[in-house]
């Protein structure tokens, strides 16, 4: 891609970040630490790499998205809004009572493509629909691809290698599953609390090709996607190295993220130093750092 | 009954899928390593390209289901009872029930008649578990022909269903010829006004011929056949508790939350009147002959004969 259309995703997605922001806080709870560090790869995915349209979110041939995290519905609703599903105004109403935006996504929303949230499950929904589209070209139709993420904690579930086996079993290369690595979960580092290290050769054992990414640089995702494409026969892993809490200084690496709301303190710090990031990517800078 | 013809209701399953994929290319059969025994193999024999066995992985299967549904294929998901209601039970909640998808899942080997396998095979909860989550249609059909009927009836009809069939032959009592199904409403068996015998499952012939021993010994019962649970046909029900003032139920399946318990559901905040079940006590079964064990665990006309007997005196 170009510099300019690269500067424009980074503007994108500060902007989801600010709207993952906004809505956790609104919210007084939801999941800003793995919502923040998978930002970067929801934007490519519908500003860059997805063939969906908002103004005809139920197309039968349109690309999926299954957010198999569902935790991080923070960042999947900001980068819809974003996109033009619906206002942004309805993130200020994420998790309140008779809200459209429930905790985690539910398949009612305009955009959201699958219910998710237990973790473990999206992947084998995604499964159903990669298959569906093969299905589909089967009878002579469009092939969709279908993308789904998940956390590097979540594959810590049997049901992930279930599917694992199920998508490599039926190549379904029309699938490309994105492991977002940011080497936290709940209790901690996840090597400390159940370890799924080595994710690479894990997969690669189960039958898949697997490409990794540095999850918060574009060329670098632009790369990753590229070559998914350019597999046959088999389903593509992107292991993609994150930062959790990616873009607010004092969320970075921090497990107590995972699952809390910024206070109003705290709201209008990550709130400046996104809108110096902004400020920065106006100004043409190609490498924020945090806004300082 | 002379010459009475006895199949089994997952063979019932297996053909019916066979059939019902030539009036609807977009059904597709999904298994887990067990499609002799659930025979869906009949389908995967006519329409292989239709088949997708997800190999010993359950809980993978009804998300795959739940993703073909959600991009408009009807998929039938099968397996036994046990895994598809028990192992299974969370995906199926969660990846299919809360996005109320259009997944059919057909669980074989209900209920104790599994027989030899024993107690970690025979499901007695299936009924109890798929009742509690919302928007989940459940059938339990009690012979061949309703079998068959039910699975086309499922197909129609858009939303999430379990289906429940058994591995032990049955007999079948009702007429093809002039049998219709209607999803979500009670059978009138027989007419009677001494008690009510609610039945689903195999154990509606059970109770027809109960209902002929009670009859030569001066009690009239009526027997209805619950073959959808839920949504349950309220109004049957009542009619009928109005009408004698006795219930019995009898189930395949646990005493606990299974027909009998809704059966009380229903007749605790319409028509308030006093139910006995049968069904199988707060236990775990074990191995040994299906019909033997039937037997045993009371699930037979001589116990229902018994029950009423007593509840009529």
């Amino acid at each position: 891609m170009d510099k300019i259309r690269k500067q424009e995703l980074k503007v994108l997605a500060c902007r989801v970040r600010m709207g993952i922001i906004e809505g956790v806080h609104a919210a007084k709870s939801g999941h800003p630490g793995g919502s923040l560090s998978i930002a970067d790869t929801l934007t490519y995915l519908y500003f860059e790499k997805m063939n969906v349209d908002p103004k005809d979110p139920d197309n039968e041939d349109r690309d999926r998205f299954v957010l198999s995290k569902g935790h991080t519905a923070p960042a999947l609703y900001s980068t819809l809004a974003e996109r033009g599903y619906f206002s942004t105004e309805e993130l200020k109403s994420l998790r309140h009572i008779g809200a459209m935006l429930q905790g985690h996504p539910c398949i009612t929303i305009p955009g959201v493509d699958m219910s998710s949230g237990s973790l473990g499950q999206g992947i084998s929904a995604a499964c159903g629909m990669a298959l569906s589209s093969k299905l589909n070209a089967r009878a002579g139709k469009h092939e969709y691809k279908v993308y789904t993420v998940l956390g590097d904690g979540e594959i810590e579930e049997g049901q992930v290698w279930e599917a694992a086996m199920f998508a490599a079993h039926y190549k379904l290369d029309n699938l490309v599953a994105i492991v977002d690595n940011n080497g936290l979960q709940i209790d901690g580092k996840i090597e400390d609390v159940m370890s799924p290290y080595p994710i690479v050769d894990k997969f690669k054992a189960f039958g898949w090709e697997v490409f990794e990414m540095n999850a918060h640089c574009f060329d670098s995702i632009e790369e990753a996607f590229a070559k998914a494409d350019a597999v046959k026969g088999k389903p593509v892993a992107i292991i993609q190295k994150s930062v959790k809490g990616k873009g607010v200084s004092y969320m970075e690496n921090n497990v107590s993220w995972h699952g809390a709301a910024p206070n109003d303190e705290q709201y209008e710090q990550a709130m400046s130093e996104l809108n110096k990031q902004m400020a920065c990517l106006a100004d043409g800078c190609d490498d924020v750092k945090k806004g300082e | 009954m002379a010459d009475v013809i006895k199949k089994a209701t997952r063979e019932s399953y297996g053909e019916a899928l066979a059939e019902l994929g030539d009036k609807y290319d977009n059904l597709y059969v999904l298994d887990a390593d067990l499609a002799a025994a659930t025979k869906t193999g009949i389908f995967k024999k006519k329409f292989p390209d239709r088949f997708f066995d997800c190999g010993i992985a359950e809980a993978n299967m009804m998300g795959v289901a739940a993703g073909l549904a959600a991009t408009g294929k009807i998929p039938f998901a099968s397996t036994f009872a046990m895994f598809a209601s028990g192992r299974a039970f969370e995906i199926v909640r969660n990846s299919i029930g809360y996005p109320h998808l259009n997944v059919k899942i057909g669980a074989t080997h209900a209920g104790i008649s599994v027989g030899e396998d024993g107690a970690t095979h025979q499901c007695n909860e299936d009924i109890a578990l798929m009742r509690t989550i919302p928007g989940m249609t459940i059938i339990n059909p009690a012979d061949d022909v309703e079998a068959r009927a039910a699975v086309a009836a499922a197909v129609e009809y858009v939303g999430p269903v379990y289906m429940r069939f058994g591995r032990l032959a049955v007999p079948v009592f009702n007429d093809k010829a002039t049998y219709k199904f209607e999803l979500g409403k009670g059978i009138k068996l027989r007419e009677g006004k001494d008690i009510s015998i609610i039945a689903t499952g195999l154990m509606v012939n059970e109770a027809l011929t109960a209902a002929e021993i009670l009859a030569a010994n001066g009690v009239d019962a009526e027997v209805i056949n619950i073959h959808t649970i839920k949504p349950i046909d309220e109004q049957i029900i009542c009619e009928t508790a109005a009408k004698t003032g006795k219930v019995l139920t009898v189930e395949e399946h646990s005493i606990i939350g299974g027909l009998g318990s809704a059966v009380c559901d229903v007749l605790s905040k319409s028509c308030p009147t006093r139910v006995v079940k049968i069904g199988v006590n707060d236990e775990f079964g074990h191995s040994g002959p299906a019909v033997k064990l039937l037997e045993q665990f009371g699930l037979c006309a001589d116990n229902i004969v018994k029950t009423a007997k007593a509840m009529t005196e």
